[in-house]
């Protein structure tokens, strides 16, 4: 079969999608097929895209990427600088591929009551009606090149089912390692939280080498009733990488979805966060921040969608931005006619610490009920004097409170992580990162 | 308390300053001698605040005339962190909120930065928390405290508790008390100023900057100066305070001419 693409570039990124092998679950086929037939009708966005206003990723189509073709030879001892301190259920995946000798034990399904922690493509029969109604329904990749482009080359990733009033009390770590340049990696992950149940989960993405390749994420999360779900994105690829993601999360009655996303990495990376409040009560939070230098651009689109009554959502996303580089923020807020009584809160703050230093942010609220409760802005600014003044008051030199306010800065978003040993470790990059001399 | 032969710490001439070209302070002269107590009244806009300011090092004042002198040295060549360092503390009306920093960690870092001027050797943390919880019992502030954002979510008392902590922490000679009884309740009122009396002694100064008698029942100054348009207009021992709080600022102004006739 050939595949005939308007974008010959595009046809480059689907080189060696057609070697992958069938799957045994008929309806991971079948997505596959629908996505390459979709992908051959797309284009890459460029910046006359609304949605691509800011964000120029024509230098990821200056360059060629592939998968991975043979995988490097990781022993523990080369990776578990990653791991975190606490004890967690962890998934390791390579460029992109699943490496159980990096993982730990996971938890087998027929005896731990239906808690699933696994690799996609080894879904076992049993559990595949569980995961039918979601794998591919909730990112959409029909106006969506990235997440077509993933659903193309899916095949592994991280599959989490935590069963029905199931507390899991130990955070599940899912590392995402780069190790080859050139190379483009389509990770995936699908959480399915049944009703009451608890998990944390820690989305990882990190690397071994610092030059270019691309890291092209999915992640499904559904809630089911009463569900909780903390959800921590950390972003440190290499400072040449491209790193593309989706996430879509659907909230059904009562539920609770925490997040916060933190981007150090890449060259350019675009995160489109899409919260759905699908049911009465839910709440969700949405946290975020983007620490970047040199000609580093992170953009992060987030759109909160409320759909149903007494819904809270609320978000705090700040940008430090320093040097040339160009931080994107798009906050979008719908509240459905239906959505009587909502809750929402939207605040972006921006840090520039040059004058060569860039934001671009769009706070929206788009309100079609007309008893609702909705705040938003926007600043963007450098620090503040009185603030400075303040702490040489107390003797500290100019510099020292420049760099501890710029710190606090990030800070305040990283002192929101649940995960105590992850929080004392980004504490530490956010302070190097921000220290000036 | 005014002791005997006690040496000269601040010594204000003539002291004038602008702010966006409006000038504020129009000639202050004030001589502070270790061991004393000031307090500093005026209405709102008379330039108290602006006075306190000036002396910390605020940036956003120009001084246009006059000089400054601490403990022989000229202040206003001094940075506000040398300042600091040199022993002035400035304790805010307003004192500003950090989320992200823990009160623990600002303390540590502005308590050593004050160790390594007295040569002296700074505190990890286990060194300093047993201090900084031995000071905090002086204020009766609870220990959580430590752990929360430098003043994020604070009470109005125990943001000025924190700054009396500073205070304590940082043991300076001359501390400048900006309206700290503003926004204080009666029982914080006396926690903070119990704390301020506790830790004035014969070698350190106190200038306490308010609009308001009632903090002169706890700290008793041994000098009371009204302050006018920018100028100190009147000064006298506690029972000025007294006068004012009966008879309103407007009596000092009906009394001016007389005072600058003599």
């Amino acid at each position: 079969m050939s595949v005939v693409t308007r974008d010959s570039y595009l046809k480059s990124l689907l080189q060696g999608q057609s070697q992958l092998s069938a799957s045994p679950l008929e309806r991971l086929n079948r997505l596959r097929a629908n996505a390459v037939d979709r992908v051959s009708t797309l284009r890459m966005p460029t910046k006359s895209d609304e949605e691509w206003r800011f964000t120029d990723i024509s230098p990821l189509t200056k360059m060629s990427f592939q998968p991975m073709r043979i995988a490097s030879p990781l022993q523990i001892s080369d990776v578990e600088h990653f791991y975190l301190a606490e004890t967690v259920t962890r998934l390791v995946f390579v460029d992109g591929v699943y490496a159980p000798h990096l993982s730990t034990k996971l938890p087998d399904v027929s005896k731990d009551s239906g808690f699933v922690v696994s690799n996609l493509s080894a879904t076992k029969s049993e559990i595949l009606t569980i995961i039918e109604p979601h794998l591919g329904h909730h990112t959409e990749f029909k106006d969506n090149i990235f997440a077509a482009l993933n659903t193309a080359f899916l095949h592994e990733g991280a599959l989490i089912i935590v069963p029905r009033n199931v507390a899991v009390e130990i955070p599940i770590h899912l590392l995402f390692i780069a190790t080859q340049k050139e190379v483009t990696s389509h990770p995936r992950c699908l959480l399915i939280a049944e009703s009451g149940s608890t998990v944390t989960v820690l989305e990882d993405y990190v690397t071994l080498q610092e030059e270019a390749y691309v890291t092209n994420t999915v992640a499904e999360i559904v809630l089911a009733e009463n569900a909780v779900v903390n959800h921590c994105r950390i972003q440190r690829d290499s400072k040449k990488s491209f790193h593309m993601a989706n996430c879509t999360v659907s909230l059904a009655r009562a539920s609770q979805y925490q997040s916060i996303s933190v981007a150090f990495g890449a060259r350019i990376s675009r995160y489109n966060l899409n919260l759905l409040m699908t049911d009465e009560d839910a709440e969700c939070v949405a946290d975020g921040l983007a620490l970047i230098s040199s000609h580093q651009l992170a953009d992060t689109h987030v759109f909160i969608d409320h759909l149903k009554p007494h819904c809270t959502s609320r978000q705090l996303h700040k940008c430090i931005v320093d040097d040339a580089a160009h931080a994107v923020f798009n906050g979008k807020i719908m509240v459905r006619q239906d959505a009587q009584l909502t809750n929402s809160s939207q605040s972006n703050r921006n840090l520039l610490l040059t004058p060569r230093a860039q934001v671009d942010t769009k706070p929206q609220l788009e309100i079609f009920a007309d008893d609702v409760k909705c705040t938003h802005g926007a600043t963007v600014g450098q620090l503040d004097n009185e603030e400075i003044f303040y702490l040489k008051s107390r003797g500290l030199s100019e510099i020292t409170a420049r760099n501890l306010l710029t710190y606090a800065f990030g800070a305040e978003i990283i002192n929101r992580i649940p995960i105590e040993s992850l929080k004392l470790q980004l504490e530490q990059t956010v302070l190097e990162q921000t220290r000036k001399n | 308390m005014i002791y005997q032969e006690s040496k000269i710490l601040l010594e204000v001439c003539g002291l004038c300053a602008t702010v966006n070209g409006i000038e504020i302070l129009k000639g202050i002269n004030l001589t502070i001698r270790s061991g004393e107590i000031h307090a500093i009244m005026g209405t709102n806009g008379s330039g108290k605040s602006t006075f306190a300011k000036v002396l910390a090092g605020h940036t956003a004042y120009k001084i246009t005339g006059g000089t400054v002198t601490f403990e022989g040295k000229n202040l206003l060549d001094l940075a506000p962190e040398e300042r600091a360092r040199t022993g002035i503390f400035l304790g805010f009306q307003y004192p500003i909120e950090i989320p992200g920093v823990a009160n623990n960690q600002f303390l540590r870092l502005a308590y050593n930065t004050a160790q390594v001027q007295r040569n002296k050797d700074e505190l990890d943390p286990l060194e300093f928390d047993d201090l900084v919880r031995e000071k905090m019992k002086l204020l009766e502030i609870n220990p959580d405290f430590l752990s929360r954002s430098v003043n994020e979510n604070f009470s109005g008392g125990e943001k000025k508790r924190n700054e009396i902590l500073q205070m304590a922490l940082l043991d300076p000679k001359l501390a400048i008390l900006d309206e700290t009884d503003s926004g204080l309740d009666i029982d914080a009122l006396r926690i903070v100023a119990n704390g301020v009396n506790q830790l004035a002694n014969k070698d350190n100064a106190t200038i306490l900057v308010t609009h308001y008698q009632r903090m002169l029942n706890y700290i008793v100054p041994d000098f009371v100066h009204v302050m006018e348009s920018g100028r100190i207009v009147k000064t006298g021992g506690k029972e000025l305070a007294f006068d004012l709080e009966k008879h309103g600022y407007d009596w000092v102004n009906i009394e001016q001419p007389a005072i600058a006739g003599t």
